[in-house]
């Protein structure tokens, strides 16, 4: 599917190298990546300013209702959301089911989440993502699993709040520990980053890497429980560089008028004038669950370590 | 969130004042035009405003998704002005999403997409294709001279059709074209701006200093 027929420049010319992986993440900056679940959905997230869509079979919601095993989609379906939208398209894979994300390469997604809101494949380790050629999102609830994700190949990082819940706050947690811990780290002194780097059982140089940038060397966006324009902006104003919005949606009252009005929010995210505007008329949004109701064998951002 | 100059830049004095660069902020990868300008001495902020764009000697527009960026420019009353402006003469540099929004028609756009315009070419959104056949190589720009510049093309257009008074400054070995420029307009369908390369924005500063 994907031939590397593309120009040759005296022999130069690189494919799928970590600056072409991470510079799309780069390109996706300040936007929001829509759930969509058929070409429909797809076509209203891009009409709204999507600047991506995630493409699976069931959204967070309804895996979390309907329960059983949560699986990479249906090539068909995949297929037709590519061929529907001119956006980029990401989709998931199981945690550690590398034979779905070699499959969905071949489909030609723009990007792969490896994803724990769908059931895991290999409780010990995830998809060596060095070796693929697309690149590949995965969620972190803290500063060490981050680290962990981009030592193994993940070109974007997105804090995995919990999915499905419409209830922020576990995005509003794992945002401020990940920016929190990596302030901790530009304060340290050098003698010290050994012992993080244990702490966060992460690697060193990496650890290095972050206290002396004062940033992740990839693009953090932000996934799991945003529901309305000022969920939005508020992860923006916490240092997000860009929003996932999955059952958020497709599951409130009016999927276009609200997905529009998160793609403003998430712009002027520093302006509450205009986040109030926004905010008007929408309908209603998903009504969602409260975090604290899910029993702790049932949240997602626990699956991934 | 405007920034505007330090009190130590105001007072630099009226003659040799660094020029104000505008980087275009709706959507994309606009930081690192302002870390790129910003190093090169030029006074950048982020626009995102209609009266954002009053003061300002130049503008970038950076790398992103097209059709958002068009939309977000019309829903908040940036797109005519910004029109007034480039056919006013503003020197507009865009990357890739931005030399979209430069470009006169667009094939492969999404439904009533609309652009900036302003060049008189065509370009083709994603013409490479999907994120597997994004690329970096080397290419030789002649108005730049050597060594060749290192092109990051990321789901990037090219141009198709060059009308009156383009010039082309860049072409891949099939001849495709993929950078531009006409009097006060400057596009490349790549990312100069995530390469530490900073011949483009030096070329284009250049324009906006000999248009004050």
């Amino acid at each position: 599917m994907s031939t590397l027929e593309t120009p040759s420049q005296t022999g130069r010319t690189e494919h799928g190298s970590s600056r072409v992986k991470r510079g799309l993440a780069e390109m996706l900056k300040g936007g929001v990546i829509m759930d969509v679940v058929n070409a429909e959905q797809a076509k209203i997230a891009e009409e709204a300013g999507a600047v991506a869509v995630m493409a699976l079979e069931r959204v967070p919601a309804d895996i979390r209702s309907q329960g059983g095993v949560a699986r990479m989609s249906d090539p068909d379906l995949i297929d037709g959301i590519i061929g529907a939208v001119s956006i980029p398209v990401m989709a998931k894979a199981r945690i550690g089911h590398f034979v779905e994300a070699q499959v969905l390469q071949v489909l030609g997604v723009d990007y792969i989440d490896e994803s724990e809101v769908l059931s895991p494949a290999d409780y010990v380790n995830h998809i060596d993502k060095w070796k693929f050629q697309v690149p590949f999102v995965c969620g972190a609830t803290n500063l060490g699993e981050a680290l962990r994700r981009i030592n193994e190949g993940a070109a974007m990082i997105r804090s995995k709040g919990e999915a499905g819940t419409g209830d922020v706050s576990e995005a509003t947690k794992h945002i401020r520990k990940i920016k929190s811990e990596i302030a901790h780290l530009s304060s340290m002194s050098k003698d010290e980053l050994y012992v993080a780097a244990k702490e966060l059982q992460a690697p060193y140089d990496l650890v290095v890497e972050i206290a002396e940038t004062g940033t992740l060397p990839v693009v953090l966006f932000t996934a799991g429980g945003v529901a309305t324009p000022a969920d939005a902006a508020m992860m923006m104003q916490l240092g997000a560089d860009g929003v996932f919005v999955g059952s958020g949606i497709f599951k409130s009252g009016n999927p276009a008028e609200r997905a529009a009005a998160i793609v403003k929010a998430t712009t002027f995210f520093d302006d509450p004038t205009v986040v109030a505007e926004v905010s008007r008329g929408l309908g209603e949004a998903m009504v969602g669950i409260n975090v604290s109701d899910v029993a702790a064998p049932h949240r997602l951002a626990e699956r991934g370590w | 969130m405007s920034r505007h100059p330090t009190a130590s830049q105001s007072v630099a004095g009226s003659h040799g004042t660094a020029p104000r660069v505008g980087v275009l902020a709706l959507q994309g990868d606009f930081r690192e035009h302002l870390r790129v300008l910003n190093s090169l001495g030029a006074d950048a902020v982020p626009v995102r405003r209609p009266e954002e764009i009053d003061d300002i000697d130049g503008l970038v527009i950076p790398g992103g998704e097209s059709s958002v960026m068009d939309k977000l420019s019309r829903a908040f009353g940036l797109a005519e002005p910004l029109r007034s402006a480039i056919s006013g003469g503003l020197p507009v540099y865009g990357t890739c999403a931005g030399l979209i929004m430069l470009a006169d028609g667009v094939l492969d756009a999404i439904a009533g997409q609309q652009t900036l315009g302003g060049l008189s070419i065509s370009v083709r959104r994603n013409a490479f294709g999907n994120q597997l056949d994004s690329f970096e190589t080397d290419l030789s720009v002649p108005a730049l001279g050597d060594p060749p510049v290192h092109a990051v093309f990321i789901r990037a257009p090219v141009v198709e059709s060059v009308g009156e008074g383009v010039t082309v400054l860049a072409q891949l070995d099939d001849a495709r074209v993929v950078a531009v420029e006409s009097r006060n307009l400057l596009g490349t369908a790549f990312h100069p701006e995530v390469t530490g390369d900073m011949r483009f924005h030096e070329y284009f500063l250049d324009k906006v200093r000999a248009s004050r």
